[in-house]
């Protein structure tokens, strides 16, 4: 993985976060880091070819290129984030189920479908629980009234 | 022209498609529609259209030509076209497009704006994509955003301020103010995010870091209030409050209390808290446990504590999740070398480990087993891993066989139990052992001299048995070539001795040159073999005619070795028994591990007879007067040493026994080397073997110690074996090479120099300076230094440098020169920086 512009070291955040179903469609990709389109493509297959072929026997945690990912599937889709080697896998393996359970509020037991026509929506949920990498709010509540505020201005 | 079709209507119109042509005719059509909208300035379905494009380019394809439009959307004033126009600006742009420049002003504009959404969401953008001289030239707003009162836009700020911080370092003076109170905080986000914040600008900058580090004991305040508070609804994740903000408090205190002794001891009473006290049941719980673990191995914690967060990983280990198990070896592995007794405890059930399901735990599990390995656990360790090696995937044979070997080399309790582990390998992993082994593992055999009829005999077995496995096939052809008067003349003593025939083995080996299953190396090994056998067989006729055969084979190296053995037996007939003799022990040389290329005389002719020395059987003697001296009022750590080189008084009645085994023929004989109670012969022949084939470029040699004569040289090498990859670290070989220089006239015959001595035996002792290295001495390849550069002996010493310190050592020298005992003392200070960098 070359990224180009500064800050491209071994200093740990998120890579990238990526929501796919089975099939390899992606539902959501969010880089932190400058790439190609056609990198972003092959990332893209990649991790869809690496994540799928793992069941349950298996950890939540893929050795990938040269960091890792951590990923959960929930019904037909894979939460996968992209992080350093050396940061905490069990600490974003709760930041993954944070997130999913604010869609669930936030859509009414959401599935699928809701992420497809409401994808600009699913954007502002992950803007306002991650921003530059990092993990940003981890409230539940406070990120949900933030998102219900900014419902209303539409 | 009608309204364009709403964002809702196209998805549902692109998921109707069904095949991929279809989808891309729409697209397409579609994509036209917009274009044709795009150029009528059409402000009231921008930002619908724009919102179609960007779920195409979801889908994959190219949406580039709605970037300005986007720039566009941010430019207005509604919020709905604001939000879709910087999610477009995210998606589409990137800081190599020119266009994006276009962006700043827009951002800068709306991160004043007067509605805090607006604000976020140029924070947002800013902090996801913003190039190198956006941040520049925002940074200062972004600096203001930190220091106001609104929480929601302070915590946006300070994600911001980390991404500014990564795309211009320099910038991070600037956000020092602001970081004044971050830490009085009461609200949860900005506390997060201000952690994240002095987290980054203390991994970046030394100085920032020296600055920190006075907010340590207000960092352990919070942290204490965490835990004691209880229960804290917004936050709160199955029982536990704020488990993020705890996880990156912790990281942030790890970073301030590296290698500083007052800040890790503010942090050890609360380390210890938050270890004990923690809920363990669910996932949330382990995590902070893991990212304490982690924190107290990274700082000067107490002995008591790193003990504590060993057991937690050993608790771990016992997990029913395996997420937790994995994340547990990882660990382990990190810190078996400085920890090893407390991870030792542990063994059994990471050697449980190894039959787990998931492929990633039985590697951890498998490198960590092998670094556990010692000589108290060597037998039932080896059970478990030759268990392992049986029963695993084709991916981790080759480095588990390896594995065994090298640990078997260095703690076989016996030479039989090495044999016979080393069998067992072969014959369960044969075809994936590594193609460097067969030379160690033939010299390994010369060596163990009582075994060789045993082993001949376990070898010619298994043969019957297999002939697939290469390296197998290789070693026990070899064996057979060496030893196979043995094997016929039913010598052996460890177990039933076999009947076997000279035909009986002769049919073996031609079995395995006319085989489709063996290489060509393994046919060169087996010609060679039997050629061996002419000396050592009656049935010299059956040989003759079998190598003649292959004088025209069309394999060039088979063709080549049978024409020039026909030689032999014709035209050099006087000769043969000479060059088929057996093979002298061989020099040994140092454990390197598989991943080593070593010098071996193999399956080569041996052409030359090979005056080589063989190494004088050492023990280990007492050094506690030594090691004394040496220390002297320094705080100096002893060095850990395998075998040490002693006066050989009873080397002389081994050499006698080594001599009896060889079968020693009318030809020259090899010269040994003879030990101090006899006049030394002249060495011929003994050229200074390098033991490393590639010494590292990256570290230049020195010179040690050069005084009278004797010159002690260093070269270095650096080692990687896999499972010590883990280690943060490095670990070097230096291969000191000690010569004597000192010219003395050469009286003209050859016996001159028994009266002179030309030899000194010597005996060393290095001691590292520092306790923050460790050294393991290798056995040196002999105890005689030869005079007048004739040659050099040779001895691997191995350092273990994790912490990267100055390397410095102390080096005494005994010796006996011209007949009288010298001792002297040096230190050797004069290490390249490479070696320790």
């Amino acid at each position: 993985l070359v990224a180009t512009g500064v800050g491209a070291k071994t200093y740990r955040r998120i890579r990238f976060i990526l929501i796919q179903n089975r099939a390899g469609k992606t539902r959501l990709a969010k880089w932190y880091m400058q790439f190609d389109d056609d990198e972003k493509q092959k990332l893209i297959e990649e991790v869809h070819a690496v994540v799928t072929v793992r069941d349950a026997k298996h950890t939540n945690f893929v050795e990938f290129r040269n960091f890792k990912i951590i990923y959960r599937r929930y019904a037909g889709l894979y939460f996968c984030i992209c992080v350093d080697v050396t940061d905490n896998n069990l600490a974003y393996l709760e930041g993954i189920h944070n997130f999913v359970e604010v869609l669930n509020e936030y859509f009414h037991n959401v599935c699928e479908l809701d992420l497809v026509f409401n994808f600009y929506k699913v954007y502002t949920v992950v803007d306002e629980m991650f921003l530059a990498g990092e993990i940003r709010e981890t409230s539940q509540t406070k990120v949900l009234k933030q998102l219900l505020m900014l419902q209303s201005l539409e | 022209m009608p309204a364009p079709i709403r964002l809702r209507e196209l998805i549902r119109t692109i998921r109707t498609a069904r095949t991929q042509a279809e989808e891309r005719e729409m697209i397409q059509k579609e994509c036209a529609a917009i274009r044709s909208s795009f150029r009528e300035e059409d402000n009231t379905y921008r930002c619908r259209n724009v919102a179609k494009l960007l779920y195409m380019h979801m889908l994959g394809y190219p949406a580039h030509f709605g970037q300005l439009e986007c720039l566009k959307l941010i430019a207005s004033q509604k919020f709905t076209d604001k939000r879709i126009g910087y999610l477009g600006a995210m998606l589409l742009l990137d800081e190599r497009q020119d266009v994006h420049l276009l962006m700043t002003n827009c951002i800068k504009n709306d991160l004043n704006h007067s509605t805090q959404y607006v604000q976020g969401l140029a924070l947002c953008t800013l902090g996801c994509m913003g190039s190198s001289e956006m941040c520049r030239d925002l940074a200062g707003e972004v600096e203001k955003l930190l220091k106001t009162s609104n929480s929601y836009l302070r915590k946006k700020a300070a994600l911001c301020a980390v991404h500014v911080i990564r795309k211009v370092p320099e910038l991070m003076e600037m956000f020092l103010p602001a970081t004044k109170n971050l830490l009085s905080e009461k609200n949860h986000g900005v506390l997060h995010t201000s952690v994240v914040l002095l987290t980054e600008m203390c991994e970046r900058s030394p100085d920032m870091l020296l600055h920190f580090r006075k907010l340590v004991p207000q960092l352990v305040r919070i942290l204490k209030n965490l835990i004691m508070s209880g229960y804290s609804p917004e936050h709160d994740v199955s029982g536990i409050s704020d488990p993020f903000l705890q996880v990156r408090i912790l990281r942030l205190l790890r970073i301030l209390g590296r290698s500083d002794d007052d800040s890790s001891e503010a942090m050890n009473d609360i380390l210890a808290q938050v270890a004990t006290n923690t809920e363990t049941s669910k996932n949330v719980g382990n995590a902070i446990l893991y990212e304490t673990v982690l924190t107290i191995m990274d700082i000067k914690s107490e002995s008591g504590l790193r003990v504590l967060a060993i057991n937690i990983l050993g608790r771990f280990l016992l997990n029913n999740d395996k997420n937790i198990r994995y994340v547990a070896l990882t660990s382990l592995l990190k810190t078996v070398q400085t920890d090893h007794n407390a991870v030792q405890r542990h063994r059994s059930t990471i050697v449980d480990c190894l039959k787990d399901l998931d492929v990633s735990i039985k590697r951890r599990a498998m490198e960590l087993s092998f670094a556990l390995v010692n000589g108290n656990n060597i037998r039932g360790m080896m059970k478990e891993l030759l268990y392992f090696l049986d029963s695993c995937d084709p991916e981790f044979k080759a480095d588990c066989a390896s594995g065994v070997f090298l640990a078997a080399e260095k703690y076989a309790p016996s030479k039989r139990w090495h044999i016979d582990t080393i069998m067992r390998v072969l014959t369960t992993a044969g075809s994936y052992v590594r193609d460097d082994s067969v030379p160690n593992l033939i010299q390994l055999i010369t060596n163990s001299v009582e075994m060789h009829a045993y082993t001949v005999q376990r070898l010619y077995k298994a043969l019957l048995d297999d002939i697939s496995q290469q390296p197998l096939v290789q070693v026990s052809s070899w064996c057979i070539g060496e030893y196979g008067d043995l094997l016929v003349s039913g010598q052996c003593e460890e177990e039933e001795p076999i009947q076997v025939t000279e035909d009986e083995v002769l049919d073996v080996l031609e079995g395995l040159l006319v085989s489709n299953l063996s290489t060509p190396v393994t046919r060169g090994y087996s010609l060679t073999a039997i050629m061996k056998l002419s000396t050592r067989f009656s049935s010299v006729n059956r040989i003759k005619k079998v190598v003649s055969i292959y004088g025209s084979s069309i394999d060039v190296e088979l063709q080549q070795r049978a024409v020039e053995y026909n030689a032999l037996f014709k035209k050099y007939d006087h000769m043969r028994p000479a060059l088929l003799e057996r093979m002298p022990i061989m020099e040994k040389t140092a454990s390197n591990g598989p991943t080593e290329i070593v010098q071996t005389n193999g399956e080569t002719e041996p052409s030359v007879p090979d005056t080589k020395h063989p190494p004088l059987v050492t023990q280990p003697a007492n050094q506690a007067n030594d090691l004394l001296d040496l220390l002297g009022g320094n705080d100096v750590v002893p060095v850990i040493q395998t075998t040490l080189p002693t006066k050989p008084a009873s080397a002389g009645g081994e050499l006698l026994d080594l001599l009896g085994d060889l079968s020693l023929s009318s030809g020259p004989a090899p010269a040994p080397s003879v030990p101090i109670s006899q006049p030394p012969f002249l060495l011929d022949g003994l050229s200074s073997q390098p033991l490393f084939n590639d010494i590292s470029a990256a570290i230049p040699p020195m010179t040690a110690y050069s005084k009278n004569g004797l010159k002690i040289e260093f070269t270095f090498e650096r080692v990687s074996h896999d499972w010590t990859k883990n280690l943060c670290g490095s670990i070097i070989d230096l291969c000191s090479i000690v010569q004597l220089s000192q010219s003395w006239e050469y009286a003209g015959r050859r016996m001159s120099y028994e009266a002179d001595l030309a030899g000194a035996v010597f005996y060393t002792l290095c001691v590292p300076l520092l306790q923050t290295f460790q050294l393991q001495l290798l056995s040196p390849s002999s105890n005689i230094v030869p005079a007048l550069n004739q040659g050099s002996v040779t001895q691997v010493i191995r350092v273990l440098n994790p912490q990267k310190q100055q390397l410095r050592m102390r080096v005494k020298l005994t010796y006996t020169h011209k007949g009288s005992p010298i001792q002297d003392l040096a230190e050797v200070n004069n290490f390249p920086p490479q070696s320790w960098q």
